[in-house]
């Protein structure tokens, strides 16, 4: 094709190599743009229409943006590029995951633990004698599992009992979504006539309809929405509920996940991240706090504000994890809660602390929370994860 | 191209992007705030080309019956009864040809004997699957009726697609379309829209609505004034003989009403707010 382009384009090759170069840092920057863009971008350059200034930056605006993110970023790389301006705000996106810098490594610990122990694993079971050995291992493994599922994971210390939680959560997340889709696949019973196909199956009978052919409506798929604590107060619990989530979400075709501390963060992006361990290490990334306490009412009015229209359908059921210790006023997150009431199917409020004995919702934003809240429900255990199965199916 | 002839008072970005449009021949996705103007753009271009609008309003749940083509199922009916004890593969070829089938939107859309302009309206309310189909038919612009085989497009039409961004577009349907992001009007260019709506009115008074209304734009709402808005409290403004806001706030307080459409924000809007407001207005 750029043959094709060479001979028919009668553009100077000096031109072709910097638009080819200005595609190439678009790129870095997140734009999609593929080589019908480019292409097209030469043909508009070579005809003659085009050779004013004025509409080089609005014509290649408009091809090269996709979105609004490109929309507002595109002017800041098109003078850098084509005027040789400084640029502040561009950032190159690392394609390499392994550019992870130094400190994301402590806190995805747990995740490379739980790598080390299964290749461990492996190891152990290949050396001894088949039989033996996987038998031992998998008693073990299920009284080891048992116990892990109902130790609350604040008292998870050791690194291979928090490595064995997340694969826990892990697992437990790939089977609760196995059977949540295929419950949702035997409910579609929705039924219409399709009068095309029994018009066609009558022409046989003279018109009398005598076979019916029907059609199913299709469902609408259940969406989840996760808001997720990352607070210091929820450090303990967050990390497994992460894992948990990445699995959960994987599930549902759709899904968004956010979390937030002293602001909403939208972390869905990593969520897609096939491989456990990478898309944990961008989530944690992501996730970092600065610290100062918990925003809770004010995150949950930048999610009513910016995203609850996108994210929020008839058949979401908005998750919302966390301890409820807000430093913003109680007021705030009661008027938002009821906001977000409004917009969707179901709230469920998951607190780890309830798993804790004696535990009564006394935080201010707790309480001012509670009558909006469909589902109250422990977050502290595997077991309680486990629970939420049934609720996550009814709805 | 003369939009401006025509009563829409395009921003150079967007002169442009049209442009492009009719020498690439891809489709133009608008995004924006609702009530920036969007489907304005493709009623203004049908305008300048004088040709027809077509408008499919995409919804949730919309599918190719009511996008694209349905047979006439009444008459299909009709005519076997009609036929009854011919042939049945006779009438079967009879009842499923051109006579029978009922054009939609986008069939009408690529039969047209003088390109039209099809306006996909709010196209990220249709689902995922429709999206997939629309982009096919954009590519291809050709359409496969199994009972009656493949209709190509007689002209291909100028396609403006417009999104409110409740649900994410896919990329392949972005990359396959231009781009523009619809803003609000500065308010040179909304004095200059409601100038050219209301030639009646003062062209000072028009700088000072859309001066106020750029301002309570920027004021905490849940639901900005679209431009729609803004011509319809200029004719308000005008009507009641208003000169100068100014002169009058407790008229500007009170038609306000024809900017604020939820409670929460008219509680918000109180009279000390549009009194200082106005205040800012020069």
């Amino acid at each position: 094709m750029s043959l094709a382009i060479a001979a028919e384009n009668p553009l100077g090759a000096g031109v072709r190599t910097k638009l080819n170069g200005f595609a190439h840092i678009l790129r870095d920057n997140g734009f999609v743009i593929g080589l019908a863009e480019t292409r097209d971008a030469l043909a508009m350059l070579s005809g003659h229409d085009a050779a004013r200034p004025s509409r080089l930056r609005p014509a290649l605006k408009a091809l090269f943006c996709g979105r609004q993110s490109d929309w507002q970023k595109f002017d800041e790389i098109f003078d850098a590029y084509w005027l040789s301006r400084g640029m502040k705000s561009a950032t190159r996106i690392s394609g390499a995951p392994q550019t992870t810098p130094q400190g994301l490594q402590s806190l995805a610990a747990g995740q490379r633990g739980l790598g080390d122990s299964d290749q461990a694993d492996h190891v152990e079971r290949g050396e001894g004698s088949e039989v033996s050995e996987t038998g031992r291992s998998r008693r073990e493994g299920a009284s080891r599992t048992e116990l892990l599922s109902r130790t609350d994971f604040r008292h998870l210390t050791q690194p291979e009992d928090l490595a064995a939680a997340h694969e826990l959560a892990g697992r437990l997340a790939m089977s609760m979504r196995a059977r949540l889709t295929r419950r949702m696949h035997a409910r579609r019973s929705g039924q219409r006539l399709d009068l095309r196909r029994t018009i066609h199956k009558s022409i046989a009978h003279g018109g009398t309809p005598i076979e019916l052919v029907r059609r199913r409506r299709k469902d609408k798929p259940l969406r989840l929405v996760v808001l997720l604590d990352a607070s210091g107060s929820m450090s303990l619990y967050s990390a497994v509920f992460l894992r948990f989530m990445h699995g959960v979400l994987d599930s549902f075709r759709e899904a968004e996940a956010f979390v937030f501390h002293t602001r909403l963060i939208h972390i869905s992006p990593a969520l897609k991240e096939r491989n456990p361990q990478r898309a944990m290490e961008r989530m944690s990334l992501l996730a970092q706090g600065t610290g100062g306490g918990t925003r809770i009412g004010e995150s949950l009015a930048t999610f009513n504000r910016w995203h609850a229209k996108r994210c929020i359908h008839s058949r979401t059921c908005v998750m919302i994890v966390s301890d409820g210790y807000d430093t913003g006023p109680a007021e705030n997150l009661g008027a938002e809660m009821q906001a977000l009431r409004r917009r969707c199917r179901r709230i469920a409020w998951l607190n780890p602390m309830i798993g804790w004995q004696g535990y009564q919702p006394e935080a201010a934003g707790m309480k001012a929370a509670l009558p909006y809240v469909d589902l109250f429900a422990p977050a502290h255990d595997l077991d309680s994860l486990k629970a939420l199965e049934p609720y996550l199916a009814k709805i | 191209m003369q939009l401006a002839a025509v009563g829409y008072i395009p921003d150079r970005d967007l002169a442009t992007a049209l442009w492009l449009m009719e020498s690439l021949r891809r489709p133009l996705l608008l995004e924006g705030e609702a009530g920036v103007g969007k489907t304005e753009v493709a009623r203004a271009l049908a305008l300048a080309h004088d040709t027809r609008l077509i408008r499919l309003q995409c919804y949730e749940g919309l599918d190719q019956s009511a996008a694209l083509y349905e047979w006439n199922y009444q008459r299909q009916l009709l005519a076997i009864k009609a036929r009854e004890g011919s042939d049945a593969s006779a009438v079967e070829e009879h009842i499923f040809s051109e006579a029978y089938l009922l054009e939609r939107p986008l069939l009408a859309a690529i039969r047209q004997a003088k390109p039209a302009v099809l306006l996909i309206d709010e196209v990220d309310r249709a689902d995922e699957e429709f999206e997939a189909f629309l982009l096919e038919l954009l590519s291809d612009f050709q359409v496969s009726i199994p009972e009656l085989g493949t209709i190509t497009a007689t002209t291909i039409p100028r396609v403006i697609l417009t999104s409110n961004g409740t649900r994410e577009l896919s990329d392949a349907l972005r990359r396959r379309c231009l781009y523009h992001y619809v803003d609000y009007p500065d308010v040179d260019r909304e004095a200059r829209i409601i100038l050219s709506r209301l030639p009646g009115i003062d062209t000072d008074l028009a700088l000072q609505i859309a001066t106020m209304v750029g301002l309570i734009r920027k004021e905490d709402l849940r639901k900005s004034p679209g431009v729609a808005e803004t011509l319809d409290w200029a004719a308000t403004l005008a009507g009641l003989e208003v000169r100068h806001l100014r002169d009058e706030p407790e008229t500007v307080h009170e038609t306000l009403m024809c900017l604020i459409k939820t409670a929460e924000d008219k509680s918000r809007m109180t009279r000390e707010v549009s009194d200082r407001l106005i205040g800012r207005v020069a």
